[in-house]
């Protein structure tokens, strides 16, 4: 089992994880209220993966995620307000409203995105990693994916070119057994996604992606052996998502008793009572912790209700760049 | 004045893009070792090493979906895609990402990413080999699209593109075309973007193309003067964002006009063109709209099926000739 860090660092874990459960749980509930429309891919379950993993990485790295990207985006440190406005779709969203769930950015941040075509962010990311290799930069590109997205071409496409051209990338696979409702062993004839990595001969591990320190310490690893110019790395996080895949979904395809026996396993509730038995967080600490959230959560939604609309007059506005005169 | 062919203009501006800007890269497949596999940066590797001109694994979703992530990153990458047809592996990600990116994400970045592909059939390549494609990437906001026809547009609208373009950008290039010869300046400014060019100044009749199919133009218009048709030839240069403009003036002039585009005839570039001319020119019209465009069949291996397959001079003369003398 792991150790614990030092009580603010492990409160500070708890504390972000807490932030991305409760975020979405206003979501959810807001979508139910119609203010919230589209696609909206929960991240519920899987807080310990971009908690964890964001530990690793300095400002100066850069983060590719998915379409199931809250929990990146808050973890990477993005203010939860522009955040909550872009799922409302206003001017005033962290994409002036024309992303929604599944876009969004943060150019500051090196935050990336929000890609909704499955794989796609992984080339993306390899040349990320590839610019930064050719100006001599010291940073990683962190990137996100599902166990879905190891099926498709460009996973092994990127995986080849980034081993061969040794850059820095992080590959980081979120398996939640699922792509939407096909099971890993359904879709994958090899189910040890981590293993693939032999092929191209890129190091790699597998971690518990429900333990929030067992996933900061395995990218830690990661991300120390990339720094040192080893070359990509391959870590697959296993971990489990308990809502459905979206908002659309009955739930056909899994046992509830299965979707229960992961929610033993909640990486929340398991931290927080670790915390707690050893003494670094009493109720009252809690209590107040939740209270601050719950407030956060709530000035986000205020913040995204008193958000303008983007004038329809812009709407063309950034499909191209301003262009220096001729 | 210097006399060079279309493939050195390339390689010249390929050169000068990158001595002149640490940035600029080249990656694609073959673009190395075996000098391109139209040959166009040949000797490049040798002069700027592996670092700046990389040749990649056949992952041509993976290396363009890089190639974004590069620029994304700080780089100017010029990425070459053999042909049009192998782009289709990288249609997600031109498409999806490249053209996308900067809207979506609310104005916070650009792609400056240059993607260099031939185009175009006439060499009996067969159905795999031949495609002319242009007009789906034309469709697309977010992306420019050039079709350079002559030498000096090669070299220019490369170097103008590498240099100053701060979104994505498509070079067709006409497979035909890269032995082509022309007389080009020592050094070259920037070339303009936007416009599209009148290559033969005439007043019965507008020919409109561009890439290839701008010399089977010229050709026909030499042919119709014989018979006393005075033919301008509008060269379109760039296909997204559209000039308009040019296309209405010279339809206003001539009153007729006649789109060749290699495309297959339905859902063709030129439907649009010729869409334009109705919404914008109808009026300065003497008759119908024609369109020249390859036959509605894969483009076939046998010379004599190819060549009947493609637009040709004949084809293009006679429609005009019919056009003059039936809406006199
Ligand atoms: C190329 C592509 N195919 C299909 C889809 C539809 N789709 C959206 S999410 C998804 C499942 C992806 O599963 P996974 O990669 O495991 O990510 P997860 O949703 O589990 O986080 C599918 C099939 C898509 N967005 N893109
Ligand atoms: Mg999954």
């Amino acid at each position: 089992m792991t150790t614990l860090p030092g009580r603010d660092h492990a409160r500070t874990l708890l504390r972000q994880m807490l932030r991305i459960r409760r975020f979405e749980e206003k979501s959810a509930e807001l979508y139910t209220k119609g203010k919230i429309r589209g696609f909206l891919h929960l991240y519920i379950g899987e807080e310990a993966v971009a908690v964890g993993a964001m530990q690793a990485l300095t400002s100066e790295d850069a983060v590719v995620a998915t379409y199931r990207e809250h929990g990146h985006a808050l973890a990477r440190g993005m203010a939860m307000g522009p955040l909550m406005a872009e799922l409302y779709g206003k001017a005033n969203g962290c994409s002036r409203g024309r992303g929604g769930s599944m876009h969004f950015y943060d150019a500051g941040r090196r935050f990336y995105g929000g890609y909704a075509i499955v794989g796609e962010g992984l080339p993306v990311a390899v040349g990320l990693a590839l610019a930064d290799q050719m100006q001599k930069r010291s940073a990683i590109t962190a990137c996100f994916f599902g166990d879905g997205a190891v099926a498709e071409g460009e996973f092994h496409e990127s995986l080849n070119l980034a081993a061969l051209w040794k850059l820095p990338v992080l590959f980081l696979c979120e398996n939640n057994l699922y792509a939407m409702g096909t099971a890993l062993h359904r879709h994958q004839s090899q189910i040890d996604i981590a293993h693939k990595a032999e092929a191209y001969g890129i190091a790699n591990t597998a971690v518990d992606g429900m333990d929030v320190l067992a996933v900061k310490e395995a990218t830690r690893r990661a991300v120390e052996f990339i720094r040192v110019g080893g070359g990509p790395f391959l870590l697959e996080t296993r971990t489990y998502r308990f809502r459905a895949h979206s908002m659309y979904d009955p739930e056909l395809y899994r046992a509830k008793e299965e979707v229960e026996a992961w929610k033993q396993r909640d990486p929340i509730v398991t931290f927080t009572a670790r915390l707690q038995k050893e003494g670094q967080l009493d109720e009252t600490d809690l209590k107040k912790m939740e209270a601050a959230v719950d407030a956060e959560v709530a000035e986000a939604v205020a913040f995204a209700e008193a958000g303008p609309w983007e004038p329809v007059e812009d709407l063309t506005k950034d499909v191209t760049s301003p262009r220096a005169e001729e | 004045m210097k006399k060079i062919t279309y493939r050195e203009a390339i390689r010249e501006a390929l050169r000068e893009a990158m001595q002149k800007d640490r940035r600029v890269f080249l990656m694609g497949e073959d673009v190395g070792r075996y000098g391109g596999a139209y040959a166009c940066s040949k000797g490049l590797l040798e002069e700027f090493g592996p670092e700046r001109v990389r040749d990649t694994p056949l992952s041509e979703g993976t290396f363009v979906g890089a190639g974004i992530g590069a620029a994304l990153g700080g780089m100017r990458p010029i990425v070459e895609v053999m042909t049009v047809n192998f782009s289709l592996l990288a249609l997600d990600q031109i498409v999806n990402n490249a053209a996308t990116l900067r809207h979506m994400s609310g104005g916070q970045f650009s792609v400056p990413l240059v993607i260099r592909m031939a185009t175009g059939a006439g060499r009996q390549v067969a159905a795999q080999h031949s495609h002319s494609l242009e007009g789906w990437y034309a469709h697309v906001p977010g992306i420019r699209v050039l079709a350079p026809a002559t030498v000096t547009d090669a070299k220019g609208m490369l170097l103008s593109a590498a240099f100053r373009e701060p979104d994505p950008v498509i070079i067709f290039e006409h497979a035909f075309l890269y032995p082509l010869e022309g007389e080009i300046d020592e050094t070259i400014d920037p070339v303009d973007l936007e416009k599209a060019a009148v290559r033969r100044q005439g007043s019965d009749i507008t020919l409109i193309t561009y890439g290839g199919s701008l010399w089977k133009c010229i050709e026909a218009a030499d042919r119709l003067a014989s018979i006393g048709i005075d033919a301008e030839v509008l060269d379109l240069r760039v296909l997204r964002p559209l000039d308009t403009e040019t296309i209405f003036a010279s339809v206003a002039k001539t009153h007729r006009a006649v789109i060749v585009d290699e495309m297959w005839r339905t859902g063709s570039f030129a439907a649009e063109i010729s869409a334009r001319i109705m919404e914008g020119a109808f009026y300065d019209l003497d008759g119908p709209v024609a369109r020249v465009c390859s036959a509605e069949v894969p483009i076939p291996y046998a010379k004599h099926l190819e060549e009947a397959a493609l637009p040709q001079v004949d084809t293009i003369v006679k429609t005009a000739q019919e056009m003059v003398q039936s809406h006199g």
